[in-house]
């Protein structure tokens, strides 16, 4: 099966016999054969299947579709862990975009906001991104699976704040001038917000940054909190800032894991478009569906990956 | 600690306005995404049923997937940073024109940016546009690399 393709590149083990880094290859090679007996075409298919019922989840849950997407299909499916995160990144990445003008037109992505807060995850999910490349796959793995298991429990035990109470304005907020207005159309009121304890946020995000571009997580889970609770952002302030820098912070990590040949259009591909389908339908889904029920069976999938990535890193499982 | 203060006059009824500049950047990933998204299926459904010719097939992709991405370019030897650019007859490496696409996408909006804060005389933003255009830049060069295991 193989050798077509060498005869085809001309270019691939010429010297297997001789070569101990070829002959290594050649192992890790059969060794990374997923299913030989399995139809190629069935993986794209399966995955692209997940994705669409993970972008319908992820809208009625109220979360994002990359926190998803990583830890599930790392788990559950035979690509290494490098091209997981590589597509998760352009998931939320394709994610953030097609979300981007809806909100930055109802001005619930604010740029006053976003653009300091984009700039330090950006850096660091650069950062990021080489240490996820870099890293043994076992620790990478594990570092996952304890991620991905504690974000579950901020899902269990985060309360968000519509409306938070924000104290005095810091320095740092003054000189920025974070602040806006949105209308509340459920409230037929103009809603006008500050944002307080600027330093400690965006320190916050050099961490965000960090896993995001490690694991290729869409880092909304982490965003909304510390815009939310940490800053005092209204929640829809939050919510939409967050969904906004995401396009902004996935895309120095999804540059780094492209030029390092870590975004396979056949894993990626796939996901993306099963991702936007699902979302489109998960959103015509939203009026009729109990959110509750279903963060909380996103929760127990979360936590069910997060302790099989856990499992897998260790090698105890799988 | 002071309460968030919900404005509840009439005259605060309106809806804020937003400026000229978020507009352009909006309608920029309006068109943007979509035709990111658009180029992604097109040329993914070229490459996977053999329309164009690809470097690795798809069938034969099965045996690389499993490896790291580092393994992954030295066993087939495929281009690493921009050098697919010049692969773009293969189906594999067209399909990377969307990605990158959509990472431009980006870019380009902080470009709508910049000479807004400029004009606004606002330095500090204008300067974290700069640098916010010059780490993106950084990270599509391919100039950073990485070790592996």
């Amino acid at each position: 099966m193989l050798d077509s393709i060498f005869d085809k590149t001309g270019l691939l083990f010429s010297s297997a016999a001789t070569s101990p880094v070829a002959v290594n290859m050649a192992a890790s090679v059969q060794a990374a054969s997923g299913s030989p007996d399995t139809p190629w075409w069935v993986w794209p298919l399966l995955l692209f299947v997940v994705t669409f019922v993970m972008g319908i989840v992820a809208v009625l849950a109220g979360v994002g579709g990359g926190v998803l997407f990583v830890p599930i299909v790392g788990s559950f499916f035979p690509f290494h862990l490098n091209f997981v995160s590589g597509a998760g990144l352009v998931v939320a990445l394709a994610g953030a975009l097609a979300a981007g003008p809806g909100l930055l037109k109802a001005n619930l992505a604010n740029l006053r906001l976003a653009l300091p807060v984009a700039l330090i995850a950006s850096a660091f999910s650069i950062v990021g991104a080489f240490l996820g490349l870099a890293l043994p796959t076992h620790i990478t793995q594990t570092a996952l699976g304890i991620t991905i298991t504690l974000i579950a429990l901020l899902f269990v035990f985060s309360k968000n704040s519509e409306y938070p109470a924000v104290g005095a304005r810091d320095h740092l907020s003054r000189a920025l001038g974070i602040e806006g207005s949105y209308y509340e159309a459920s409230a037929g009121k103009t809603v006008d917000w500050t944002v307080w304890r600027t330093p400690q946020g965006l320190f916050m995000f050099i961490f965000i940054g960090t896993v995001a571009g490690m694991f290729g997580l869409g880092a909304g889970w982490a965003n909304v909190p510390v815009l939310n609770l940490l800053m005092g952002t209204p929640l829809k302030i939050a919510v939409g800032s967050s969904k906004f820098l995401l396009s902004i912070t996935d895309t120095s990590a999804a540059w780094v894991y492209m030029n390092q040949g870590a975004v396979l259009p056949i894993i990626a591909v796939p996901s993306v478009l099963g991702i936007m389908f699902g979302s489109l339908v998960g959103v015509r889904l939203l009026a009729g569906a109990k959110p509750k029920a279903v963060r909380y069976l996103v929760i127990v999938m979360l936590l069910f990956a997060g302790i099989r990535s856990l499992l897998k890193g260790l090698g105890i499982w799988g | 600690m002071a309460e968030l203060k919900i404005n509840n006059t009439a005259e605060k009824t309106r809806v804020p306005a937003v400026s000229p500049e978020q507009i352009k950047y909006a309608n920029l990933l309006l068109y943007g995404s979509w035709l990111g998204i658009l180029i992604l299926a097109v040329t993914f459904i070229l490459y996977v049923t053999g329309i164009m010719p690809s470097y690795i097939e798809p069938s034969q992709m099965q045996n690389y997937w499993g490896m790291r991405a580092s393994d992954y370019l030295e066993v087939t030897k495929a281009p690493h940073g921009w050098g697919w650019l010049g692969m773009l007859g293969y189906g594999d490496f067209i399909t990377l024109l969307g990605i990158a696409f959509l990472g431009i996408l980006t870019i380009i909006g902080y470009l709508i940016l910049l000479p807004a804060y400029l004009a606004k005389k606002d330095k500090i933003y204008t300067a974290i546009v700069i640098v916010e255009i010059l780490i993106l830049a950084l990270a599509a060069s391919g100039v950073l690399k990485a070790g592996g295991h």
